[in-house]
């Protein structure tokens, strides 16, 4: 392993993980964007993608943030409350009806933030342990409704635990949804046989990656480098 | 016609009791009618219960009525953002109850009172801490759980135009939850930004026909 201060070093930033997530957003997909570090990945898909973005607040066609500050408009935000477009051909829903594209099975993805995820695919993200209350908005619509679910990380704590585990030991989201993880070290798929290595960041081994780990990693035949 | 019109938030929200049960659309900052709930403050109604996305924002909205110790309950799906420190300190103390809904089970919860349903049956949250004491039901292999509507005493509405019968259109995302609050309490209070003549909206771009608003009076928010 590694000395963590050249780990560290080594590390994607966000906009780094928001690009890697990009790639692998299809052209025609609806795709829900969450709250917190998935808020970065519309800036990273290139302008003559045709990606259609949902956003839970009743937004079908959401476009990157305005660039001139004069475009802000605080009657368009995202789920993270800051401002973004609408694209041309966008339309508004209200609430109910932006859930029911939510849990219809129209979004082909979603990307969401995460505290844990489990070798299953089960999925927190709304309840940190033993803090009463909690923030669920629309992960636990979400979670179940989007085809595939694509979750956004950091790979540890800031205390250093992993946060790609065995089991949840956090309140759960939903159970089996997580398709792929994306995070700061690597891009694990959820698979039958459990958690699969497909991407390192550069510079990072497969015994990097599963040592940050708390479950075991299945390492691809065809382990990839990320590029972004 | 029905006299509908208001000169003032205040005059709108004077039906307005202790205790109410009370909807609030808006998203964040979003569509929040802040004339209202404001108006709701200088009468320093108590005891309600609020129904909203979010739990206030900085000492706007909601966040304004909990400062004013107006609030004994909020049933929401986001309570602790950021921006929502009023909620966090009042919460942290003891002095408000919380039920938290998931957003899309919140939505539909209201939307299920103002279709005059008995509940629905949703895959969202099965198995998690917010399904305790929830009915299960099996529908072809896949486990539901059964969500209740969801009633209120009063909606407060943010529209864009209004015309004299009450017919309501809305200004981009600040749509979210308000039409679908505006079907499901017994008393519909609207601030709206605009005033058009009868005939003025579209009927193809009526978004919530008038049918459902009770009071309203004309409030011009900054955009």
């Amino acid at each position: 392993m590694i000395a963590d201060a050249i780990l560290a070093h080594h590390l994607l930033d966000r906009q780094q993980i928001a690009a890697r997530v990009a790639q692998d957003l299809e052209d025609d997909w609806v795709v829900n964007i969450g709250i917190g570090m998935p808020t970065l990945v519309p800036a990273h898909i290139a302008a003559q993608r045709d990606v259609i973005l949902h956003s839970e607040n009743g937004i079908v066609g959401m476009g990157p943030p305005p660039k001139n500050p004069k475009d802000v408009d605080p009657d368009l935000l995202n789920a993270g409350k800051e401002p973004v477009t609408l694209v041309t051909g966008g339309a508004y829903v209200h609430h109910a009806d932006s859930f029911a594209i939510v849990r219809g099975g129209r979004l082909d993805a979603a990307i969401l933030g995460a505290f844990q995820v489990a070798a299953n695919g089960d999925l927190a993200n709304w309840k940190l342990r033993g803090r009463p209350g909690g923030n669920v908005g629309g992960a636990m619509d979400i979670a179940v409704g989007a085809k595939r679910v694509f979750v956004m990380m950091t790979h540890t704590t800031r205390e250093g635990e992993p946060k790609v585990v065995e089991e949840l030991t956090y309140p759960l989201t939903a159970k089996g949804v997580v398709s792929t993880i994306f995070t700061d070290m690597a891009v694990i798929a959820v698979t039958p046989e459990g958690f699969t290595l497909q991407e390192t960041a550069p510079e990072l081994t497969a015994a990097d990656v599963q040592d940050a780990t708390g479950a075991p990693l299945i390492v691809a035949d065809d382990l990839k480098s990320i590029s972004v | 016609m029905k006299q509908k019109r208001f000169e003032n938030p205040d005059q709108v929200v004077e039906p307005v009791f202790a205790g109410a049960t009370i909807m609030v659309g808006g998203f964040g900052p979003s569509g929040v009618p802040e004339a209202l709930t404001d108006a709701i403050c200088r009468h320093d109604v108590r005891g309600l219960t609020i129904i909203s996305n979010n739990a206030g924002t900085d000492e706007t909205g909601i966040a304004r009525l909990l400062m004013q110790g107006c609030v004994a309950k909020i049933i929401c799906s986001f309570p602790r953002a950021t921006e929502s420190t009023v909620f966090k300190e009042r919460f942290d103390a003891g002095e408000v109850e919380l039920e938290l809904v998931p957003q899309g089970t919140l939505a539909e919860r209201i939307r299920t009172r103002g279709a005059g349903l008995g509940g629905f049956l949703t895959k969202t949250g099965v198995g998690t801490e917010l399904a305790a004491g929830k009915e299960e039901h099996e529908i072809d292999g896949e486990t539901y759980i059964l969500e209740r509507p969801l009633p209120a005493d009063f909606a407060l509405i943010k529209a864009d135009c209004i015309d004299p019968r009450g017919n309501l259109t809305y200004r981009k995302a600040a749509r979210n939850f308000n039409p679908v609050m505006a079907t499901a309490a017994t008393t519909v209070l609207v601030q709206a930004s605009c005033e058009v003549d009868l005939g003025a909206i579209d009927p193809e771009h009526i978004v919530t026909p008038g049918i459902y608003v009770d009071r309203y009076c004309i409030y011009n928010s900054p955009r």
